[in-house]
């Protein structure tokens, strides 16, 4: 994987084995998943539900449920290897390092909490980490001239990362606002008293990626992030992380199964099946010369808006149980180009092409 | 729109109003226009797709037209009979005649009744076997025809994936050979290589059976590759209607054309920059006169708040709910920043 290895990879997911324990039997859910995450991209994370997207990203932060268990492989956030990590550890990464955005905001939001309060909530806990953070991102604003902490308290607490408990509530308000308006909200001043059931999914949906930007994380997990909306919505939260990206600095791993928005959004494409990675490459790459047999039929099946194809192809079979998977390649009972040799060894990652990783053993010499 | 031969079903001047109550002896306050004048016409083994946001009333239509919820106003004529008004023993046969496919498979299946029982259902209360060996043989025959195998008969739901409970429920909904189905979003909670699979089994059945169908989906990928006319819905109205081919080349509804260009496109070198319709659809409760579409539209104008436009025949088959030409519109507005 030489090509990968030159940019810089901020998290890098090695050989990641996880099995669910349930009444029927073992759930071998991930089959050493390798992925890596670069400065700045966008990785989009593919597949059908029950491939191990999300199980992927909850062994990322650490919030995998207690039936859970991480049977060998390393998640490397820099240098340090999470899956080794203490809880508190792990909470300061989610503070700090890591944040997600999940599908249904309603769930995640908590309704008895105004959404300013909230997001505000979080930042007044830990001073240390954010007042500095908090202080030097009001100074770069030009709106502060106007805000309600003098210029020169700021650069004081950006200096010495310590505020008095009412300058901290009033920084942590301006903030938020500030982190409102960032993600387009329209009237922050009054979004910031509504409750999330006041908002609409839309509304939702950019109140829960400000309270995830405003610790401006490394990387930024977003999770079907935009199944739940209309395409309508969708366009627009699709437009805003576009815009986001330059302006925060942050890696986003999108995990979605609509390829539409895959295209749309993503510099780098991870297909998932039955818990492997499949192929990794340049969304345009992926999308004009797929390798894997999955990736090409699943491209094939999926309905256009821009083409008048009447008849699909479609993948025949259904996903495996993963009590019992298929041997070998998994993928094989479905595959309409298995020979011999797939039901008997497990492909690995392999690089036929400069950029472009296929597990595949058509590919192998 | 004018009588045609070939219709099956005509609605006209469909109406769907929920009161809303409130205060502590709830008083009706407002009303939830859900669906509020709808006029549509389905012809014979065609299949119709109407396409919306969640919201607009599609659902609603659905339920309305199935008579599932009572109507306030309008007529629904279903092969020469308006089925709007009719109840009990004269709405039954009709209830036979036309069939409806739910959206999520997981909660319109039975948990505690098998597949043959659940089949068995509509046969028995039609009477439309003779016999009891009868409906045995159509159940088994039935599940064959979804793709399904006799086997299959003696299991619960829970036993199946969401692919296969679809097609258990297209085969509970063809069990008493209805000549008109609704699809309510038939394929949305599937993965879309499933999604590909109940597709081509629906075009199939089609085909073999001659059906029509109503086919509900706020998904224009799977609308463009099934339907033959399109409906797109905006907040309770039928805003445009045209052969699907038409509707997807030559929009002429801003609302039409705002969905079209938000749909991203699973090609990385089409890539644009999505011009998103501003702001959400805006509450269906009490809605004022003039165009619905008028806040989030760019071309809307004084008159729009002023006149509610009608549906009107802009070319053949090619029905637009606007008080303007958009083509012509675009050019002028491209002029004057120019």
């Amino acid at each position: 994987m030489s090509s990968i290895a030159d940019a810089v990879q901020i998290l890098r997911v090695k050989g990641l084995k996880v099995t669910f324990h349930t009444y029927a039997g073992d759930v071998k859910a991930l089959d050493g998943v390798e992925l890596a995450v670069r400065k700045g991209e966008i990785l989009g994370l593919v597949g059908e539900s029950g491939c191990g997207k999300s199980v992927t990203s909850l062994s990322i932060v650490g919030l995998l449920p207690p039936n859970a268990k991480v049977d060998d492989g390393e998640v490397l956030l820099g240098e340090t290897n999470l899956l080794g990590m203490s809880k508190e550890g792990l909470r300061k990464v989610r503070l700090s390092d890591i944040a997600m955005v999940f599908q249904d905001p309603m769930t995640y939001l908590n309704p008895v909490l105004t959404v300013g309060s909230q997001i505000q909530e979080v930042l007044e806990q830990e001073p240390d980490i954010f007042v500095p953070l908090m202080a030097k991102s009001m100074l770069e604003d030009a709106q502060t001239q106007e805000g309600a902490l003098p210029k020169m308290k700021l650069e004081e607490m950006a200096a010495t990362g310590r505020a008095g408990r009412k300058d901290r509530r009033t920084l942590a308000r301006a903030y938020v606002l500030k982190m409102l308006r960032e993600v387009r909200l329209p009237e922050p001043e009054r979004i910031f008293k509504l409750y999330p059931f006041e908002l609409s999914g839309g509304m939702r949906q950019r109140a829960m990626i400000a309270m995830a930007l405003v610790r401006r994380p490394k990387l930024l997990i977003a999770d079907e992030m935009t199944t739940a909306l209309d395409v309508t919505v969708q366009a627009q939260i699709l437009q805003l992380l576009k815009e986001l990206r330059t302006e925060i600095d942050a890696s986003v791993l999108l995990i979605t199964h609509d390829l539409g928005v895959v295209a749309e959004v993503c510099d780098r494409v991870a297909v998932m099946y039955a818990g492997n990675v499949v192929e990794v490459a340049d969304a345009e790459d992926l999308f004009a010369d797929p390798l894997h047999p999955y990736t090409q039929g699943l491209l094939a099946s999926v309905p256009r808006v821009d083409s008048e194809v009447r008849e699909r192809p479609s993948i025949s079979g259904s996903v495996p149980n993963l009590i019992y998977p298929p041997s070998g390649c998994r993928f094989h009972p479905r595959c309409p180009k298995a020979f011999e040799k797939c039901p008997q060894t497990k492909p690995l990652l392999i690089e036929p092409k400069p950029g472009h990783l296929v597990a595949c053993l058509l590919f192998e010499k | 729109m004018t009588a045609m031969a070939d219709e099956i079903l005509r609605i006209e001047g469909l109406v769907k109003w929920y009161p809303k109550k409130s205060g502590f002896y709830p008083r009706k306050v407002s009303n939830l226009q859900a669906v509020d004048g709808v006029s549509l016409s389905v012809k014979k083994g065609e299949t119709l797709g109407v396409v919306g946001e969640s919201g607009c009333g599609k659902t609603t239509l659905a339920r309305t037209v199935m008579r599932l919820t009572e109507p306030t106003k309008g007529s629904i004529v279903f092969e020469g009979t308006d089925i709007a008004k009719l109840r009990g023993r004269k709405l039954r046969p009709f209830r036979r005649r036309m069939q409806m496919v739910f959206q999520d498979p997981y909660a319109s299946l039975d948990p505690r009744q098998n597949v043959r029982s659940a089949i068995m259902e509509p046969i028995r209360i039609h009477r439309v076997a003779k016999s009891s060996q009868e409906a045995q043989m159509m159940a088994a025959d039935l599940i064959e025809e979804v793709g399904l195998n006799p086997d299959h008969l003696s299991r619960f739901p829970h036993e199946f994936s969401g692919g296969q409970r679809q097609r258990i429920a297209l085969a509970i909904a063809l069990a008493v050979s209805p000549e008109f189905m609704v699809l309510d979003e038939p394929t949305s909670s599937l993965d879309v290589s499933v999604q590909a699979q109940t597709l081509s089994l629906l075009r199939r059945l089609q085909r073999d059976r001659s059906l029509t169908y109503m086919f509900i989906s706020h998904n224009l990928a799977v609308i463009r590759e099934v339907c033959d006319r399109v409906a797109v819905m905006y907040l309770g109205r039928v805003v445009e209607v045209a052969p699907t081919s038409v509707l997807f080349n030559n929009p002429k509804h801003p609302y039409t054309v705002a969905l079209l260009s938000s749909i991203p496109v699973p090609d990385p070198s089409k890539r644009k920059e999505l011009v998103p319709l501003a702001g959400d659809v805006p509450s269906p409760v009490d809605i004022p006169a003039g165009c619905r579409f008028r806040a989030r539209c760019a071309f809307s104008t004084s008159k729009c708040a002023d006149v509610s436009p009608q549906l009107v025949q802009v070319e053949k088959d090619h029905w637009v709910e606007c008080l303007y030409d958009i083509d012509f519109m675009a050019k002028t507005k491209s002029e004057l920043s120019a």
